[in-house]
């Protein structure tokens, strides 16, 4: 203790001017707003660096919350998005013929599912009962005959393709008008090529002739199916069978319309009565 | 004695009005202003002890921090420069030769000695007044120029002090 008191008496400038100095710079510090603020600001400076430091590391504990939550916002605003939307707007096109009852509408709609690839083949569509689709329905694209409305929903619809083994297509041939089923199947998984059958055997038939709908089902009469490969392919005594290219590329699909036929439903009456009084 | 405590009593009085009256409209813009209220610690008297020395340097420059609303700011250079007169004295003078003075002033050392003594004093002190007055180091150099410059100023004026009152009654031991 007394060497301590001996070795400041012996420097007791120094400490003289230490305690005065920083009595005097607490005067400054207190009593002038400059330095004052300077002072805070330094100080305020360094706090903030060290807060932030910390929360730079802080931040790693809570990413997978972190996380979480942005994947919950994400979905939110995509389910905001324009795409996400369902598209109710219709246009249904209506044929008019001044001459005639309309009889053929046309409801637009968009393929969301597809496939070829299968032994029956399906197609999804966005349009359903609430924009009128049915089932039972034709299905056509700007390129030709794509199907049948096999089952709805409120807003979807589910079409049976031409390539599924049990679609059966009215269609005929553009020159003799001659008639049979479109089929596709049955040993041909090529979904570019199908089979027109039982065409009689007199009929004159071309090679590239056009296969067209026939009008007798669901599908307005002329539509392009697709044109004759090879022909004279023997199926029986007096009926021959017809191999075709489709018209239509079922791999890229994109817009198709459903057709709805007005006089359906009075047709197949009348034509229920025929086959009661077969019976 | 009582004529020294009387001497420095109106030295310190007439400085500080000198100073604040006088000196604080004297200057080049901001950069270059006269203290030459420091003669005062400059010509304390030789035998004072260190606490008086500081309690002195302190009650000066906060009598002129009154004036010029600086609190705090001459303070404490006056007690840097209170520190800075012990050590300079310590370094350069001979104890023995020290002890026989009344006051450090030119008549009684040498005008080169007190030449380089007024002028190490007057550094520090204007050094340290300028950077508390900024209080940063951002404008170092614009404080630099202005230490220089007030501390030339204020260097001329107390040579202009010691020329004035210069007296050879004593011999240099």
């Amino acid at each position: 203790m007394r060497n301590l008191w001996i070795f400041i008496s012996k420097y007791n400038a120094f400490f003289l001017f230490i305690v005065f100095f920083v009595f005097s710079i607490i005067l400054v510090v207190s009593y002038n707003p400059f330095q004052k603020t300077a002072t805070l600001n330094t100080s305020n400076q360094f706090i903030g660096n060290i807060y932030a430091k910390v929360d730079l590391w802080k931040g790693y504990f809570s990413l997978n919350e972190t996380n979480e939550l942005l994947a919950r916002e994400n979905a939110n605003l995509r389910a905001l998005l324009k795409q996400s939307y369902f598209d109710t707007e219709v246009q249904a096109g209506t044929v008019r013929d001044t001459a005639r009852e309309p009889r053929y509408r046309y409801i637009e709609a968009r393929v969301i599912n597809n496939s070829i690839h299968q032994k029956n083949n399906y197609i999804t569509l966005n349009r359903g009962s609430a924009q009128g689709v049915e089932r039972g329905m034709g299905v056509i694209s700007s390129r030709g005959v794509v199907g049948i409305v096999l089952h709805v929903s409120p807003h979807f619809s589910t079409v049976q393709s031409v390539l599924h083994s049990d679609t059966r297509i009215s269609a005929s041939l553009e020159n003799s008008h001659a008639f049979g089923s479109l089929v596709w199947g049955e040993n041909n998984p090529d979904p570019k090529v199908a089979y027109l059958k039982d065409i009689p055997n007199h009929v004159p038939v071309t090679k590239g002739e056009r296969v067209l709908t026939s009008g007798y089902s669901l599908f307005p009469e002329g539509i392009l199916i697709g044109k004759v490969l090879e022909t004279g392919i023997a199926s029986g005594d007096s009926f021959f069978d017809i191999r075709l290219a489709l018209n239509n590329d079922f791999s890229t699909l994109q817009y198709v319309y459903v057709v709805s036929d007005d006089l359906r439903g009075e047709q197949e009456a009348l034509e229920a009565e025929n086959q009661a009084e077969d019976e | 004695m009582s004529r020294l405590i009387l001497k420095n009593s109106i030295r310190i009085i007439l400085m500080i009005a000198l100073q604040v009256f006088v000196f604080k409209n004297m200057g080049y813009y901001n950069l270059a202003a006269p203290f030459p209220y420091v003669l005062v610690i400059l010509l304390l008297p030789a035998r004072i002890s260190n606490f008086f020395l500081f309690t002195l340097a302190f009650l000066l420059g906060l009598s002129v921090d009154a004036f010029y609303n600086t609190l705090g700011v001459h303070a404490a250079a006056s007690v840097l420069m209170a520190w800075v007169r012990i050590l300079f004295i310590n370094i350069t003078l001979q104890s023995d030769n020290y002890e026989g003075m009344e006051t450090p002033s030119a008549s009684e050392t040498s005008f080169r000695w007190f030449l380089i003594y007024s002028f190490v004093l007057i550094f520090f002190h204007h050094l340290c007044l300028y950077f508390i007055e900024s209080f940063s180091f951002r404008h170092i150099l614009y404080t630099l120029l202005s230490t220089l410059l007030s501390c030339i100023f204020t260097w001329v004026l107390v040579f202009l002090h010691e020329v004035l009152f210069f007296k050879r009654k004593k011999k240099r031991l």
